[in-house]
């Protein structure tokens, strides 16, 4: 295999040290031209490099997890990077930033176009006072808001020069950040100003605790902006992921991604773990088996409609003759056509092997056919999905089952550690082979669906023979160690075929069965 | 009402009454102080000249950090306007700003009768009315006017 066939290699490990002078930590907009493609042709150049890494496996992708400390200072360090090119404030090359959605580089070559208008549209338009706002007194000062004029009301001001109440600005920014979720963009209270609050002046304002929630949203938005960057979706987890996959590419790979809170998920679509299933396909999976969609389908396959005010019916037995409930139309059940027509042939329909008749079979051995396919593939997947489950119980019943092995044998707690990691591979294999069967139900049938089905078929009776294994009584167990060792690494290698396989021929592009992709509904 | 009425309110009002805009009346409630019944007349040249339409307007608990809510009670024929009086205007929503006032809202309310927004419709019937055949549009809104917005003697 030759270097290029290595979808993983989106971006060396070394581009992604987190500094932000690196060219990942720029990509942001869709203009930008570091792209997919040109990070594996470069990836070309340095073979030798390669040649000393460990082989990466072709369904593994390059990616890094950040604290959300990691993503302040990759902030800061873009703030004070952009700061000394355009001269300007931390402060304001921060809003900047942010106006500009992170995207330096656009940013930089606006702002020496029309440094005044991109000043402007970011909140920093010209400054009616030039000394750094602060909380003042200002005699004879009544406050537009409030309408109080107590002497000594203390007020604030932006450089724009707005000036309100301290009360009434502190009341504004917390209905801002806590009402509105608003940060990046909060303007000035005056009317149609567009000055935008920095974060020095938020601080002198308001109390920690606004400032902490302010920030948070700030972080936020940072993250939602890069399209490199993504939130893990478990909950509670803090970190960010960064993954050089992009949009377009989401048709080649599966950008499975490993957080450091132990949760894997998709980079693409942020759904849990996937592999090898395509984001589009597990979309269309999904809704397949979410919406009434089949139960159409089985109507069609199982019932008729009464020929005269079709009414749906489903016959549970008897003869043909057929006598509406509704309409009390009667018809023969084999032609659909009027029962008074059969004439003395009754029970027998003569009729049947007329053409109107036989389009009619066919019809319904066709959507009884797609039924049945889809059903194959959707009980395979809903059957690893509940194992998948019951496994689960079982892994939380494992660790009892541990410490009784080593009270019940003379087994020491590292001997024992062989039940947790087949119980994790049991978790991970039925998670793959429950994608394989939507991925499955997709595929064009030819040569290599043959080769995938091979490999999925293996996977599934060495996930099945463990997970046999695994229900047996504790004291059994001991005497299976040997073996479920063996039956664990087993699996976890089948498993990396399966996707291996998968992985590559995703980016060779696979052919699906347009039916029922391209359409997503059967009919 | 349990709470006193803010100090901006009390302004407010007794400026509507003291200083009141030409064509429109705001009258708060005996019992609810925050509770105007508002009056707003056609613009001259516009085809909802010679109305007068009444609209009420609410003053929430956090005003003016958030915008009051108004909601036309005539009916009328305007794209930005529905049938259940609610009206689609910036600075009641996004643009709202706690430096407005009940007065300068009311003058954009009726600002925004002498320049109807068809193209940020409210109400999608009458908007496609008004990009499709605008004369008979406004036919139809002055033929509204003369049916439902005459003033009461």
């Amino acid at each position: 295999m030759d270097s290029d066939d290595e979808v993983n290699s989106v971006i060396s490990s070394e581009d992604l040290g987190g500094d932000a002078d690196s060219s990942v930590g720029d990509f942001g907009g869709d203009d930008s031209d570091v792209d997919f493609d040109e990070l594996q042709e470069h990836d070309g150049f340095d073979t030798q490099e390669k040649d000393l890494k460990p082989r990466k496996k072709a369904f593994e992708i390059d990616h890094k997890v950040y604290s959300p400390e990691d993503i302040q200072r990759q902030q800061d360090d873009q703030v004070a990077e952009v700061a000394t090119l355009l001269e300007q404030p931390h402060e304001s090359t921060a809003i900047l930033l942010r106006y500009g959605r992170w995207n330096k580089e656009r940013l930089i070559e606006q702002y020496m176009d029309n440094q005044e208008e991109v000043l402007d549209k970011a909140g920093l338009g010209q400054d009616v006072q030039k000394s750094p706002p602060r909380i003042e007194v200002i005699d004879g000062f009544v406050c537009d808001i409030c309408c109080e004029d107590t002497p000594g009301l203390r007020s604030f001001a932006l450089k724009c020069g707005h000036r309100f109440c301290v009360d009434c600005y502190r009341q504004y920014l917390a209905q801002k950040i806590r009402g509105e979720g608003e940060a990046a963009r909060i303007k000035c209270p005056g009317d149609g100003c567009n000055r935008v609050v920095d974060a020095k002046s938020l601080d002198i304002l308001v109390r920690t605790d606004l400032t902490d929630r302010y920030h948070q949203l700030l972080m936020r938005t940072y993250v939602d902006d890069k399209e490199n960057l993504k939130w893990c979706p478990s909950p509670n987890c803090v970190y960010a992921i960064e993954c050089g996959v992009r949009k377009r590419d989401l048709t080649r790979v599966v950008p499975t991604v490993f957080c450091d809170c132990k949760h894997s998920f998709c980079f693409g679509c942020t759904l849990p773990d996937h592999q090898p299933c395509p984001c589009s396909l597990v979309k269309l999976w999904l809704k397949k088996c979410e919406d009434d969609s089949e139960t159409a389908n089985w109507i069609s396959a199982n019932t008729k409609e009464c020929p005269k005010c079709h009414s749906t019916i489903e016959k549970n037995g008897g003869c043909n003759h057929m006598t509406c409930r509704k309409c009390r139309n009667e018809f023969c059940w084999m032609c659909m056509g009027m029962w008074s027509e059969h004439g003395t042939s009754w029970y027998n329909c003569s009729r049947f092997e007329e053409k109107s008749g036989l389009d009619a079979r066919d019809a319904q051995a066709r959507s009884r056919q797609s039924l049945e396919r889809y059903l194959h593939y959707f009980n395979r997947y809903h059957n690893h999905e509940q194992s998948a489950k019951l496994d689960k119980d079982i892994f939380h019943k494992t660790e009892k089952k541990m410490t009784l092995l080593q009270s019940a044998s003379d087994m020491s707690w590292i001997e024992v550690q062989f039940l947790e990691e087949a119980s994790q591979a049991l978790q991970r294999c039925r998670q793959t082979l429950k994608w394989t069967y939507a991925f499955a139900y997709y595929l064009a049938r030819n040569n290599e669906t043959e080769i995938f089905e091979d490999n999925q078929k293996n996977l599934e009776l060495a996930v099945e023979d463990l997970s046999e294994m695994f229900e047996k009584p504790t004291d059994q167990l001991s005497g299976l160690r040997v073996e479920m060792m063996d039956k664990t690494t087993f699996c976890n290698r089948r498993r990396i075929v399966v996707l291996d396989d998968t992985a590559k021929r995703l980016k060779e592009g696979v052919s699906y069965n347009l039916h029922f992709y391209g359409f997503g509904v059967v009919c | 009402m349990t709470a006193p009425l803010p100090k901006r309110i009390i302004k407010e009002t007794e400026r509507l009454q003291t200083e009141p805009v030409p064509g429109i009346s705001a009258q708060p409630h005996d019992d609810n102080a925050r509770y105007f019944d508002v009056t707003v007349q056609g613009p001259d040249g516009s085809c909802y000249e010679g109305g007068v339409f009444n609209l009420e307007l609410f003053l929430p608990d956090d005003y003016p950090m958030t915008p009051p809510r108004i909601r036309f009670l005539t009916r009328i024929y305007h794209p930005n306007i529905d049938r259940l009086g609610r009206i689609c205007l910036d600075v009641l929503k996004n643009n709202w700003s706690p430096a407005l006032q009940i007065r300068t809202i009311l003058l954009s309310i009726q600002a925004l009768l002498g320049a109807p927004n068809p193209e940020d419709p409210l109400n999608e019937a009458v908007a496609k009315q008004w990009k499709d055949n605008q004369a008979e549009a406004i036919k139809n809104a002055r033929e509204w006017t003369k049916l439902y917005a005459q003033p009461k003697e």
